[in-house]
């Protein structure tokens, strides 16, 4: 059989001319990282805005006329699919995904990357329809970011009209590119490791990606086809998911359609869609942890099996989202069960990062304090998961602050968390720079103990029974009034948390021209991407010849060895050890 | 270090913040206190499991701080440690996952001797039915839905003659006494929810679902749509009555069947001819309205919406607050209309009368007004201000403008939709909170009349 | 090597590069775009999967009425069919390199496929002619999204099917296009699978 050399093919690489193919029409898998990262976070921006007019809406009810029911159910959806879909999707597949997987198992670019390439201006694409939703009479869709019908195309929900329609073909559009993209990171890390990197030298990032793209691959399909048959019932008459009804008097053509049929497809895809965005994070953090803790992460074999195993349950659990939708009571007891089992790898997973700080030597730098505030939230927000995913437990709580809370601890403050530590994490490698420390570390303590003043809050005014997705709550005979000084208190939070975004984003911005020039590998790490010949890492990654890997990612404070970190591509001869004999590894 | 302090600074902060926090569940008023056990044990062991995972992350931190002369052990697993972490999880999750289980499964058993009664929602209220003397509900469905059966109750279903409709904001039921209730909507996701009673559902259009509970505690208890059911899901409430078997009888006894709701004869114009000549006192012989005499126009308003209000003055929803002066006024007036026939043949008779827009008064700034306007009431008032009888909003274009602005300040001031007989005015009270001022009011209603 | 195996390694056990775990070189039958193909289609499998689903469970709503089947999709299914041995034909041809056959072959599939395209196309207009219109019950909106569906999953193969016939009509040499003619062959498997597994659902409900 003849055997062809993936990693290293130079067939397909297109050396840049001119600015436009450097930076424009690049088939660089680093500049197409930078470019779905740049987009994710200015719309990210865009929706953390609309957060703010939400929240003040919410604190301070009766006080800013701009904000009327039809737009803050505007920006409750916006908010809710830009965050989930268009920043934390796009940004951890897109950004991190594209950047990391080529550079850290040691390819030149991704397999294919004229569809990267596409991939990221389809993207791009899929952003102006959805922002041009804004500008539509109208407005955007305003059915929540779930998009349950029948009230997401009938006349009593702001954006039934045009936005709906810009919604579901922005999506449609989001689903091409991320199918380009994802088919692209799978087949890469599948054929192009280079030399001596197995699938289990990974690092895992790379783990946690490759298993979140496959779970997009599959679950994204869902979310298309509910998206084209609710495409026909509103713009062809048809009633898949429309039943008879009567809206605002009139009654309607449709017939006996189940709106609940729309729920199983939309959470088939939305609860795979939550771990697409969890095992990344799960991953990156993962090496943030190890690296900045200078110790092995403890439990790899269980990691990557946890990261397997995650991936695998969240197809059979969807419908706890589900509960008290009127779907078959019964289907109650199978859902209860696969979610909790589902919470032992994630406990083991929880384990496994606080083991791996056991007994470390723990570098508390501005990455690190992201990743150890993670796991802090991350056990908070997967504690408050036991609630709502057990049955009982979830039919006071669910449809309250306590579920908004919880989704946002677990999926808002922990992945975005992982964010802020993996751009600090590779800022230098991505810009040759160093970011200005004392920002981040500024940056860091606001956010962290801003999210946590907004969130933890809020779980008891769930418990208390204070309904999500209401404009105002007026008054009721079950809310005292210290429930609305509360939500005053977690806006004034909210609008600290945001202002301090602001010192991110200047510092990520200025560090490019005032920052230092970044030693190559100044966290001292031993994955291929910190090996580079350059810094940043010039087209084709590594100069004349491929590295070659000669053991795991995780090779800290190896017993005998002079530096407490070993490279993964330096070959067993230039391991300097204590006692200059050669090195074997940490057993031999 | 001061990582390891603020870890600790907020653990401790979480659990002072749960006992010192006034806000936890509300008292309970079902039989349901097991799944506040359920709750309860879940918060324990993660409330555990939370301190000490955190306590041991911030040990690692400190105990474990670099030091240059140090090395980390090297230490790529421990099998053994991480089969006992597992095994001791899977049990910890097994004690909260089996009693949710077991609760679970009483939640979908109702029991025989429950009750049955039946929540109606739509966009944005609730209605009820009681399967009335024969205790069998009758069939119903969307198909029939229409102005004189909103409930949609099956016309040709002997079993549905007697069936009480209950078009209202409050629900009754009898205390300690187990009630199946049955859901079901005309249009879009709704979610029953009473707080106290721990349990809620989707009503979902076109199939029924059902919770079931015993209430437990006497008292009035707040109704939420808890599904996001479109613009008006913060205004859609409702309230239920719980009360000894004798209150609650004596309540359902003064409730109208579906048989009598369909019997009521449509109204007769030239009957009503003669009683109008009251109203034309003040309205004006063609219902046009007298500013003078604070009476808005009434020709051209719909005729279900003026039955509605005469029906409110009688019982005393409307024109009988404190600040209500020119409310106060006709309420006696509407006494006069003894019963429903009578209402209706006045109604049939406005209806004849020729439909002028009224002069306009109110000056706004309509850019302003327009925006307000078309966000806020369009999608029930309609985007010409035409009037909805499915939401029960009236017909705004061309009525009094000085009228709109008065009720717009009622609403505003909770002059009108507060008493608990007004069964739709509510939501205006949820509504106006979004116009800010007079000013906003002047605007939205000069608005209003550029719509003709 | 399989991969259930290898998730069990202990990679801090050995050293080394190792060469019988490495990913660099790979056998040719493990092209990426064969890889990539594979993947895309099982993508696509799912989609129609998740509408047989949807099918099956709006099947069992009350207003569900079946829908006859034009006699004429019995005809496409095949020309299909003969789609499908063409293109493996024209694969076998293109293994050996024989240009004249991969050109004709090649041709005479995508005749086959536009040919059921418009049979397609003609199966629409009879049916909508007698009154079974896509809103007028859920089974024929079914039926004309699943068709519609499969009709764009065609033109999709069609686009790739162009460039490679006109490759090979414009004299590249048969073995520049190998890969893309397998490919093509295997979309063209597909396809027809999933249309024998829709015509299925379609008549038997």
């Amino acid at each position: 059989m003849a055997y062809i050399p993936i990693a290293d093919q130079t067939d397909e690489m297109h050396d840049p001319q001119s600015f436009i193919t450097k930076y424009i029409w690049s088939q660089d898998h680093k500049v197409i990282a930078i470019q779905y990262g740049g987009i994710a976070i200015l719309v990210g921006l865009l929706a953390l805005v609309l957060s703010v007019l939400m929240r003040l809406q919410l604190g301070f009810p009766d006080t800013f006329a701009f904000i009327d029911p039809a737009d803050y159910y505007q920006y409750v959806t916006m908010h809710g699919m830009i965050m989930v879909v268009y920043l934390l999707t796009a940004l951890f597949l897109g950004g991190f995904g594209n950047y990391l997987i080529p550079l850290q198992i040691g390819a030149r670019d991704m397999v294919f990357p004229f569809l990267n390439m596409l991939s990221v201006w389809v993207y791009l694409l899929s952003v102006i329809i959805l922002i041009a939703s804004f500008f539509i009479t109208g407005g955007p869709a305003g059915s929540g970011w779930t998009l349950y019908p029948p009230q997401a195309i009938t006349e009593g929900t702001p954006g039934s009209d045009g936005g709906i329609i810009l919604m579901l073909a922005s999506l449609a559009v989001f689903i091409v590119a991320f199918t380009m993209g994802g088919l692209n990171y799978v087949t890469t890390v599948l054929q192009a490791r280079t030399r001596g990197m197995t699938m289990m030298r990974m690092p895992l990032s790379v783990w946690g990606i490759f298993v979140a793209t496959i779970l997009g691959l599959f679950a994204f399909p869902a979310l298309f086809v509910s998206a084209v048959m609710m495409f026909f019932d509103k713009m062809l008459g048809t009633s898949f998911f429309m039943p008879a009804m009567v809206s605002l008097g009139e009654t309607l053509e449709h017939t006996g359609g189940s709106p609940v049929l729309f729920q199983h497809l939309f959470w088939f895809f939305g609860h795979p869609e939550v771990y697409i965005v969890a095992l990344p994070a799960f991953g990156l953090v993962s090496d943030i942890l190890s690296c900045h803790a200078r110790k092995n992460i403890f439990g790899y074999r269980m990691m990557v099996w946890a990261i397997i195993a995650i991936g695998g349950l969240s197809f059979i659990v969807w419908a706890h989202h589900m509960y008290v939708s009127g779907m078959n009571p019964y289907f109650g007891f199978f859902f209860a069960f696969t979610t909790l089992i589902i919470a032992v790898p994630t406990a083991i997973k929880v384990y496994n990062w606080v083991l791996t700080l056991w007994e470390g030597n723990i570098r508390l730098t501005v990455p690190m304090l992201f990743a150890c505030g993670f796991i802090f939230t991350f056990i908070h927000g997967g504690l408050t998961g036991i609630f709502l995913g057990n049955v009982t437990v979830d039919l006071p709580l669910s449809d309250t602050y306590f579920v908004i809370a919880h989704f946002h601890m677990v999926m808002g403050v922990s992945p975005v968390l992982v964010l802020f530590a993996a751009l600090y994490h590779w800022y230098p490698k991505v810009t040759g720079k160093m970011f200005n420390v004392t920002l981040g570390k500024i940056h860091f303590w606001a956010t962290f103990f801003g999210t946590y003043a907004i969130y933890l809050p809020m779980h008891y005014l769930g418990i208390m029974g204070l309904p999500r997705r209401y404009y105002t709550m007026g008054t009721t005979d079950f809310l005292p009034d210290s429930a609305q000084t509360l939500n005053a208190n977690i806006t004034l939070a909210a609008i600290w948390v945001a202002l301090f975004q602001l010192i991110f984003v200047y510092n990520m911005i200025t560090s490019l021209w005032k920052g230092k020039k970044a030693d190559p590998n100044p966290w001292e790490a031993t994955s291929l991407e910190w090996q580079t010949p350059d810094n940043p890492p010039c087209h084709g990654n590594w100069g004349a010849e491929l590295p070659t890997v000669h053991r795991w990612a995780y090779e800290y404070s190896v017993p005998g060895v002079k530096a407490d970190f070993v490279p993964q591509n330096m070959p067993a001869e230039d391991v300097e050890t204590i006692d200059g004999t050669p090195y074997k590894g940490h057993d031999g | 270090m001061a990582f390891v302090v603020a870890l600790v600074f907020l653990v401790i902060f979480s659990v002072g913040f749960h006992f010192w926090s006034p806000w936890w569940l509300t008292d309970i008023a079902s039989n349901w206190g097991s799944i506040d056990n359920t709750i309860l044990i879940t918060f324990w062991v993660t409330g555990f499991v939370f301190v000490v995972l955190n306590g041991f992350m911030a040990y690692c931190i400190y105990k474990y701080r670099y030091d240059k002369n140090r090395k980390a052990v090297y230490e790529p697993e421990n099998h053994k440690l991480e089969i006992w972490l597992t095994v001791f999880t899977a049990i910890g999750v097994a004690a909260m996952l089996a009693p949710g289980l077991v609760v679970w499964a009483d939640f979908v058993t109702v029991p025989e001797d429950a009750h049955e009664v039946e929540v109606v929602g739509q966009q944005w209220k609730w209605s009820y039915r009681y399967p009335g003397a024969d205790g069998v509900m009758g069939t119903a469905g969307n198909e029939y839905v229409s102005a004189s059966n909103p409930l949609g109750v099956n016309p040709d279903d002997p079993f549905a003659q007697d069936d009480i409709v209950v078009e209202a904001k409050e629900m009754h039921l009898p205390l300690n006494e187990p009630v199946h209730i049955l859901m079901r909507s005309k249009d879009v996701l709704h979610d029953y929810a009473v707080a106290q009673f721990r349990v809620k559902m989707d009503m979902v259009p076109g199939t029924v679902t059902y919770i079931w509970l015993e209430p437990t505690v006497a008292g009035r208890y707040d109704i939420l749509c808890e599904e996001f059911c479109g613009l008006g899901h913060f205004v859609m409430r409702g309230t239920v009555v719980v009360e000894e078997r004798e209150d609650y009888d004596a309540w359902l006894a003064t409730q109208t069947t579906f048989a009598q709701t369909q019997a009521v004869a449509a109204g007769n114009a030239q009957a009503g001819q003669g009683t109008y000549a009251v109203c034309a006192a003040c309205h004006g012989q063609n219902g046009e309205g007298n500013v003078a005499l604070n009476s808005p126009k009434i020709a051209g308003q719909e005729d279900w919406y003026i039955r509605q209000q005469i029906e409110y003055y009688k019982l005393g929803a409307r024109g009988t607050h404190p600040d209500d002066i020119y409310g106060a006024q006709m309420a006696p007036m509407a006494a006069i209309l003894v019963n429903d026939q009578a209402i209706n043949n006045v109604t049939a008779y406005i209806d004849t009368l020729p439909d002028v827009n009224a002069p306009e008064t109110v000056i706004g700034n309509l850019a302003v007004g327009a925006d307000l306007y078309q966000g806020k009431c369009s999608v029930c008032h309609g985007k010409e201000g035409q009037g909805r009888w499915g939401v029960h909003a009236p017909r705004l274009a061309g009525m009094t403008d000085w009228y709109l602005v008065r009720q717009l300040q009622n609403f505003k001031q909770g002059v009108r939709g507060t008493h608990p007989e007004d069964q739709l005015g509510y939501q205006m009270t949820h509504m106006v909170s979004a116009l800010a001022d007079d000013e906003a009011i002047n605007d939205v209603v000069a608005y209003i009349n550029t719509l003709q | 090597m399989s991969f259930l195996k290898s998730i069990f390694d202990k990679p801090w056990d050995y050293q080394g590069e190792d060469p019988g775990l490495t990913g660099t070189e790979i056998a040719e039958g493990l092209h990426p775009k064969r890889i990539a193909l594979r993947m895309f289609l099982a993508v696509v499998f799912v989609v129609f999967m998740l509408f047989i689903v949807a099918y099956y469970i709006r099947m069992d709503l009350e207003d569900w009425r079946p829908m006859p089947e034009p006699t004429l999709l019995w005809i496409n299914t095949l020309l299909l069919f003969f789609c499908s041995i063409v293109m493996q034909w024209t694969r076998g041809a293109a293994r050996l390199s024989e240009q004249n056959k991969v050109k004709w072959g090649m041709v005479v599939a995508g005749a086959f496929t536009m040919a059921f395209i418009y049979g397609q196309v003609s199966a629409w207009e009879e049916l909508n002619n007698a009154g079974y219109f896509l809103a007028s019950n859920p089974a024929n909106s079914f039926f004309y999204l699943l068709t519609g569906l499969h009709g764009l999953h065609i033109l999709g193969g069609l686009w790739v099917w162009t460039r490679s016939t006109f490759k090979v009509w414009s004299g590249t040499e048969v073995k520049a296009i190998r890969l893309s003619v397998e490919l093509c062959a295997a979309y063209w498997h597909f396809l027809l699978l999933v249309w024998l597994v829709l015509f299925a659902l379609l008549s038997y409900t």
